[in-house]
C-alpha cells in the first residue's frame, strides 16, 4: 500500500471502510484515486489488468455519492450509465454490484437492461429510471432515440464506459462516441469515466473518449482550415448557442481532460510455447499434432481455458480432447454458435468449478467473472500480442500470482510467431488498434435518430458531433451531405424531397417526419451487421423444426449437402434439409464428419508481431529457442534458398510441373495478402504471364502461371502505383465492395435489417437485392455517399489497403529475388495450401493430399 | 422438395443452341423464340420483343415509405430496354405485366423517363399485359392494353396460370437459377421452360429474384425444366439437377 500513501484512506466513509475491512481487503490505491478524481469533478481514463478490482473502481466513486443522496418525493432519475460491449458482461456486473450494494445495505438501485431484458422491466425502466443502469451502446443509442431522452438524463451524474479498448476502434465505438456527446449535452454534470486492459496507446484512448471543443479542433486543423471554411460562406465552427448548451465548463478542453489512472501492473505472466519436439508440422490450422499433450497439461491444471480463433477449430479441439479423454475430465465447449441457454450452462458450471476445461472463442475474451481459471493454452498463432495479454488475464484473478499461459503452434511459421509472441509479452511490448476516423453511416444512423428525439437545429448538432472524439475533425460539408442523406436519400437527382424522413419546420428546426418513421427507425439501431444466421433444429418426425441447438452462418451451409455429415456443437448431425432460416439437422453416429476447413484465422497477423517474425527470422543466434525440427528447417532455407534480411521481401521462383511459380514472403497477413495476389494476377495478366492461379496464407503468398517469369522486372510488379486504377478498377466488381455496401446501407438506414419471423411465408424473395441497388446507383452517381462509405470499409476492413500500401512502400528496392532450380523448405506450407483451398471434404481426397505432402517434403529436403 | 422431381424422371433432350448473339435458341410450343442476355424474348417471325416484371418506379415507391432507394432505376431500366429495341428493330414490343411497380407509379414517373417511354412506342405496337401490379394499366402513355394477348399460337400473359400450359408466355415469378460449383455457388435471374411453356425472368433494375427451386414454380411444369440462367453477355442453360434452393 506504499504507493496510496499520498491518498488518504478517508476517501472511504465509514460504512465502505468497515466493508472492505470485514473482508479482510484494504483499498487499492488505483480504487482510492478514483475517488479522488470523482471529487475533484475530473474525467478519468482507468488502465488495470484483469482482476485489478477495476470494475469496484469504476463504481465506488457513484455508490459513495449515492448513499449519501437525499429522498424527495419525486424520483431522483439516473445517477450513473454503465456500459459494457457484452450483454453477458452488463447482466454480470449488475450481479457483482449487487453484492455489495446489498452487504451494505445501500440505498441503490442497480438494474441492467439489454436486448434480453424484459419488456415489462424495460418500460418500467423508462418510467422510473434505476439509480445505476447498466447497458449496451445499443440500448444507448436507442434510448437516446427516444422521445424525451434529455429527460431522462439530465440527472446522470457519471457515465462509466467499460472494456473501451474493445470498442474505440469499431463502428459500435463510434456510435457509442456520438451518444456520449448526446448525452453530455442533456447532462451537464456528467463525468466520463473509462475502464481499460492494459493498452499500446493510452492516449488514442483518451482521444476518443474526451469531449473536443471548437477550439481544438481549430488547433488541430491549423488556421488554414479555419480560412476555407470561411471561405465557403459558412462559419460553423462556433454556433451562437454552443456555449450555453454545452456547458462552458468543460469544452474547449479538448482530450487533455482526461486524467490517466493506472491499476498495479500485477505479476509478470508466466508464458511457454508447446515445442513438440520433432512433430511440428508444416502447415495446417488445427494443432491436431499436439493434442495429447495439451490433453497432459489440462490433467495438471485446476481449470484451463483453451482458445481458439474459429468456432470451426473449437469443434475440432473439442473433438479431438474428448477422443483422448480417459479420465473424463469435464470439458465444456463455448462458442458464439452456440443456443444462449447451453453457453449460460456453460458458464454457471464454470462458476461453480466444476468444469476442468473450456473449449472457447473470443466470447470469453473480455472480463467476465468466473471460475478459477489457473491456465490458458491459446491453440493455434495468437496473431496479436495485446489479445494474447487479454486471453491470459483469464487466469488468474489474484494480482499477485503470476497467470500460466502455454502456446499451442500448428506449424512452423506458427512456430516463429508464437515465440515471438512470448517475447513481446516478456517486454510488454504491445500492438495497439490505430485511432479511427468516424463512420458516416454511423453518423447517419446517429443524425436520424437525435431526429426522432427531439428537433435540432443544424449548426447545434454539428458542434455536437464534432465534440465527439472520432468525429472532431468532421468536415462541415461531410455533414451536410450526411444532413441530406438521412432526409432523402443525398442523390444527385433530386426527386425525393417530398419523401423527405426529416424535415426543417418553420423554426428552423429539423424533425422527423412523422411518427411512423420514427418507430420504423429505433427498429433498426445498431452498427452491428453480422452475417445471416440460420437456427439449427432438430428435425421432428414431420419433417418441421424441433429444439434449437445454435446457429450458423448462412456461407457455412452451403458447403453441406443434405445428407453429409458435420460437427456442431461438439457433436455429430446429418443435414436433413435446409428451410427458410432453419438447417433440419438429425444426431448422427460420429463416422467420419465433414470437417469444413476454415483457411486459418479471420484475425490478421498485427504488424508489430509480424516485424518481431521478421527479426527472429533473420537472427541465427535466436534460432535455439525453436525446437530441432523448426531450426532444421531454417537451416534448410537458408541453404537451398534466402533468408531474407529483416526489411527485405524475399521473392522465389521456380518450376514445377510446367508451371511458373513464384513465392513470396510479406508476412502482412492473409487479407493483405490476397488483395496483392488479386493485384498481381491482373498485372502478370497484362503482361502476358498468363496466370492460372493464387493462394495465400498469413505469411506467404503464391501465384503459378503458364508462362516464364525469370525475365519479369519484380520492383516494376510491385510497384505502389498498383494501388490507384488497378486497385479502383478490381474492388468495383469485387464481391468484397458489395459486402460493405450491404452492411453501410443497413447502418445508414438506406435498407432495413431483417428481423427473423418477418420473413414472407413462401420464401418469396420480393424484397430488392442490395446488389442490385450497388449496381445501379455505381452506374449513375459513383460519388455518392455510401459508395464512399463503402469503399473505405472495404479498403480497410475487408482487403486492408493500408498495410497493402506500407508494405509495398517498405519493400521498395528490397525485393530480393532468389530463382531457384526447385522449391523451397519455405514454400512447402502455402503449396500445400493449393489443394486444400478447394476441396473441403472426402475422405479419398485427403489421402491423395497426404501423399502430396509427403512428396513435396522429400523433395524439398532432397 | 417441389413437384418436378415426382414427375417421371425421363430424360427429355431439350433442343436449344447457342446463338452468335449469346442468346439460347429454342421453341416453346410451336414458336421458335431466341431466350437473350438481357432478359428479354425475342420472336424474330413475328419480330416481336417481350420483357416481364420491369416494376418501374420500385425506388421511388419505397422512398413514399421512408426507404430512399437511389431513383435510378427506371432510367436503368428503361435504357436497358432502349438497347435491346435499338439492337433488334421491333415492330412489336410486350410488356409483359408489372410494368409499372404500383398504381401510382406512372405519376410519379419523371418527365425524361416519360418521354424515353413514349419514344419505345414510335413507329411500332406497344402493347401493355396488365399485371398485379398496375391493373389499371397506363393513364397517359401510349400503348393497347390486354389482360392476355395471343401470338404465333402462343398466349402470352402475366401470370402464370396453374397446372402445366401448352403454349404460354408469362413473367410474375421473377425466376433465379442457384448453381453451385467446388468455390461457391452463383445466382442469376433465368428464364425456366420445359418447351411448353417459358416463364421469363424480372427486367426491372431492381426487381428481385425467387428461386426457380421454391414451391411457387411447382406443377408448372411438364417436366424437369430447363433454366437460361443469365450471364454476361450470354445464356447459359442449365438443367434442373445442376440447381440448388437457396
Amino acid at each position: 500500500m506504499a504507493d496510496s500513501a499520498g491518498l488518504s484512506a478517508d476517501l472511504l466513509p465509514p460504512r465502505f471502510a468497515d466493508w472492505f475491512a470485514e473482508r479482510g481487503w484494504s483499498p487499492r490505491a488505483h480504487q482510492l484515486a478514483m475517488i479522488e478524481k470523482a471529487q475533484t469533478g475530473r474525467d478519468a481514463l482507468l488502465i488495470a489488468p484483469t482482476g485489478g478490482g477495476k470494475t469496484l473502481a469504476g463504481f465506488l466513486p457513484s455508490l459513495i455519492a449515492l448513499a449519501d443522496r437525499p429522498r424527495t418525493n419525486a424520483p431522483n432519475g439516473l445517477h450513473t450509465l454503465y456500459i459494457s460491449p457484452l450483454k453477458a458482461l452488463a447482466v454480470d456486473v449488475e450481479r457483482n454490484l449487487n453484492a455489495p450494494i446489498q452487504q451494505m445495505g445501500l440505498p441503490i438501485v442497480a438494474e441492467s437492461r439489454t436486448g434480453d431484458t424484459g419488456v415489462s422491466r424495460r418500460q418500467r425502466q423508462r418510467v422510473k429510471p434505476p439509480d445505476i443502469l447498466l447497458t449496451t451502446p445499443e440500448q444507448l443509442a436507442l434510448l437516446c432515440a427516444w422521445e424525451g431522452a434529455r429527460l431522462y438524463f439530465e440527472s446522470l451524474e457519471c457515465v462509466i464506459l467499460d472494456e473501451i479498448h474493445t470498442l474505440h476502434a469499431s463502428k459500435r465505438g463510434d456510435l457509442l462516441a456520438l451518444d456520449l456527446a448526446r448525452i453530455a449535452r442533456f447532462a451537464p454534470n456528467l463525468r466520463r469515466v473509462g475502464l481499460s486492459a492494459t493498452v499500446d496507446d493510452p492516449e488514442v484512448i483518451k482521444a476518443w473518449m474526451a469531449r473536443h471543443g471548437p477550439a481544438v479542433s481549430l488547433a488541430d486543423t491549423s488556421a488554414a482550415a479555419f480560412g476555407e471554411s470561411e471561405e465557403q460562406g459558412c462559419a460553423p465552427q462556433s454556433s451562437p448557442n454552443a456555449g450555453v448548451a454545452g456547458g462552458s465548463d468543460r469544452r474547449g478542453r479538448g482530450n487533455a481532460s482526461i486524467d490517466l489512472v493506472r491499476g498495479p501492473s500485477g505479476a509478470e505472466p508466466v508464458v511457454e510455447v508447446l515445442l513438440s519436439e520433432g512433430r511440428v508440422p508444416w502447415s495446417g490450422h488445427t494443432a491436431q499434432h499436439a493434442m495429447q499433450e495439451v490433453y497432459d497439461v489440462i490433467k495438471t491444471a485446476r481449470t484451463a481455458l483453451v482458445f481458439v480463433n474459429t468456432r470451426f477449430q473449437a469443434e475440432f479441439a473439442f473433438q479431438e480432447l474428448w477422443r483422448l479423454n480417459e479420465d473424463a475430465l469435464p470439458i465444456a465447449l463455448h462458442h458464439g454458435s452456440l443456443a444462449a441457454e447451453q453457453r449460460r450452462k456453460v458458464e454457471a458450471a464454470m462458476a461453480r468449478g466444476e468444469l476442468r476445461a473450456v473449449v472457447c472463442t473470443s466470447t470469453l475474451d473480455l472480463g467476465i467473472d468466473w471460475g478459477d481459471v489457473d491456465l490458458v493454452i491459446q491453440l493455434a498463432s495468437p496473431k496479436g500480442a495485446s489479445r494474447m495479454v487479454q486471453r491470459i488475464g483469464r487466469a488468474n484473478h489474484r494480482l499477485d500470482e503470476p497467470s500460466r499461459a502455454l502456446f499451442v503452434p500448428a506449424n512452423r511459421f506458427e512456430m516463429l510467431e508464437c515465440q515471438a509472441a512470448r517475447e513481446a509479452i516478456a517486454e510488454n511490448k504491445l500492438d495497439g488498434d490505430p485511432p479511427r476516423v468516424g463512420a458516416l453511416d454511423v453518423l447517419a444512423q446517429h443524425v436520424m435518430g437525435c431526429a426522432c428525439s427531439e428537433p435540432f437545429d443544424l449548426l447545434a448538432l454539428y458542434d455536437e458531433v464534432t465534440s465527439a472524439g472520432p468525429y472532431r475533425a468532421l468536415p462541415w460539408e461531410d455533414f451536410e451531405q450526411v444532413v441530406d442523406f438521412v432526409s432523402t436519400g443525398g442523390y444527385a437527382l433530386k426527386t425525393y424531397d417530398r419523401f423527405r424522413r426529416i424535415v426543417k419546420g418553420l423554426d428552423g428546426l429539423w424533425r422527423v417526419r412523422n411518427l411512423e418513421t420514427a418507430q420504423r427507425h429505433r427498429l433498426n439501431i445498431g452498427a452491428i451487421v453480422s452475417p445471416a444466421m440460420l437456427a439449427v433444429r432438430i428435425a421432428t418426425r414431420r419433417g418441421g423444426g424441433g429444439r434449437k441447438v445454435g446457429e450458423i452462418e448462412e456461407g457455412m451451409v452451403e458447403m453441406l449437402e443434405p445428407g453429409e455429415t458435420f460437427v456442431f456443437a461438439g457433436q455429430v448431425w446429418r443435414l436433413v434439409a435446409v428451410t427458410n432460416l432453419d438447417v433440419l439437422v438429425q444426431p448422427a453416429p460420429a463416422a467420419d464428419p465433414k470437417m469444413p476447413s476454415w483457411g486459418g484465422s479471420k484475425f490478421a497477423l498485427s504488424t508489430y508481431l509480424a516485424k518481431r517474425v521478421r527479426q527472429l527470422m533473420y537472427d541465427q543466434a535466436h534460432w535455439q529457442v525453436l525446437p530441432t525440427d523448426v531450426r532444421e528447417w531454417l537451416e534448410a532455407q537458408r541453404d537451398r534458398s534466402v533468408i531474407p534480411e529483416e526489411n527485405e521481401m524475399l521473392l522465389e521462383t521456380f518450376v514445377r510441373g510446367r508451371r511458373h511459380f513464384m513465392v513470396c514472403y510479406p508476412f502482412e497477413g492473409r487479407l493483405a495478402h490476397t488483395t496483392l495476389a488479386m493485384l498481381l494476377t491482373r498485372r502478370l495478366e497484362r503482361i502476358g504471364a498468363a496466370p492460372l492461379g493464387f493462394v495465400c496464407n498469413d505469411y506467404a503468398l503464391a501465384v503459378w502461371t503458364l508462362n516464364p517469369l525469370e525475365g519479369l522486372d519484380f520492383s516494376e510488379l510491385f510497384n505502389e502505383d498498383m494501388l490507384g486504377d488497378d486497385l479502383e478498377a478490381w474492388l468495383a466488381e469485387s464481391f468484397m465492395m458489395k459486402r460493405a455496401f450491404k452492411g453501410c446501407a443497413i447502418i445508414a438506414g438506406l435498407i432495413e435489417r431483417r428481423f427473423p419471423g418477418q420473413q414472407q411465408k413462401s420464401g418469396r424473395q420480393i424484397t430488392f437485392s442490395t446488389d442490385l441497388i450497388y449496381d445501379t446507383l455505381r452506374r449513375h452517381e459513383p460519388e455518392h455517399l455510401l459508395l464512399r462509405c463503402a469503399r473505405d470499409d472495404a479498403a480497410s476492413g475487408l482487403i486492408d489497403v493500408a498495410r497493402l500500401g506500407q508494405m509495398l512502400a517498405r519493400i521498395k528496392g528490397r525485393i530480393r529475388h532468389a530463382p531457384l532450380e526447385h522449391l523451397s523448405p519455405f514454400s512447402v506450407p502455402i503449396l500445400l495450401e493449393i489443394g486444400k483451398e478447394r476441396s473441403p471434404g472426402h475422405t479419398g481426397e485427403t489421402m491423395i493430399l497426404r501423399e502430396a505432402e509427403e512428396d513435396l517434403i522429400a523433395e524439398a529436403l532432397q | 422438395m417441389s413437384a418436378p422431381e415426382a414427375l417421371p424422371a425421363k430424360a427429355f433432350a431439350y433442343d436449344y443452341s447457342v446463338a452468335e448473339c449469346g442468346s439460347l435458341r429454342t421453341s416453346v410450343g410451336p414458336a421458335e423464340v431466341m431466350l437473350r442476355s438481357s432478359g428479354a424474348l425475342w420472336m424474330a417471325a413475328e419480330r416481336a420483343l417481350v420483357v416481364a416484371d420491369l416494376h418501374l418506379e420500385k425506388g421511388s415507391s419505397y422512398a413514399a415509405r421512408g426507404q430512399m432507394l437511389p431513383p435510378y432505376d427506371t432510367r436503368e431500366t428503361l435504357s436497358r430496354l432502349a438497347a435491346e429495341v435499338a439492337a433488334l428493330s421491333p415492330t412489336l414490343l410486350v410488356l409483359l405485366g408489372d410494368t409499372f411497380h404500383d398504381r401510382k407509379s406512372e405519376a410519379r414517373l419523371a418527365g425524361d423517363d416519360a418521354e424515353g417511354l413514349r419514344e419505345l412506342a414510335r413507329g411500332r405496337t406497344l402493347v401493355w399485359v396488365i399485371g398485379n401490379h398496375d391493373a389499371d394499366g397506363p393513364r397517359a402513355l401510349p400503348g393497347e392494353v390486354a389482360d392476355e394477348f395471343e401470338l404465333c399460337g402462343l398466349t402470352l400473359r402475366h401470370e402464370p396460370r396453374a397446372g402445366a400450359q401448352a403454349g404460354e408466355i408469362c413473367g410474375h415469378l421473377h425466376p433465379a437459377a442457384r448453381v453451385k460449383g467446388a468455390l461457391g455457388s452463383v445466382r442469376r435471374r433465368c428464364f425456366v421452360t420445359d418447351a411448353e411453356r417459358a416463364v421469363l425472368p424480372a427486367f426491372g433494375a431492381y426487381a428481385g429474384g425467387l428461386n426457380v427451386r421454391d414451391t411457387a414454380f411447382a406443377g408448372l411444369f411438364l417436366r424437369p425444366p430447363l433454366a437460361g440462367a443469365l450471364g454476361r453477355g450470354r445464356v447459359h442453360a442449365v438443367g434442373w439437377r445442376s440447381l440448388v434452393g437457396d
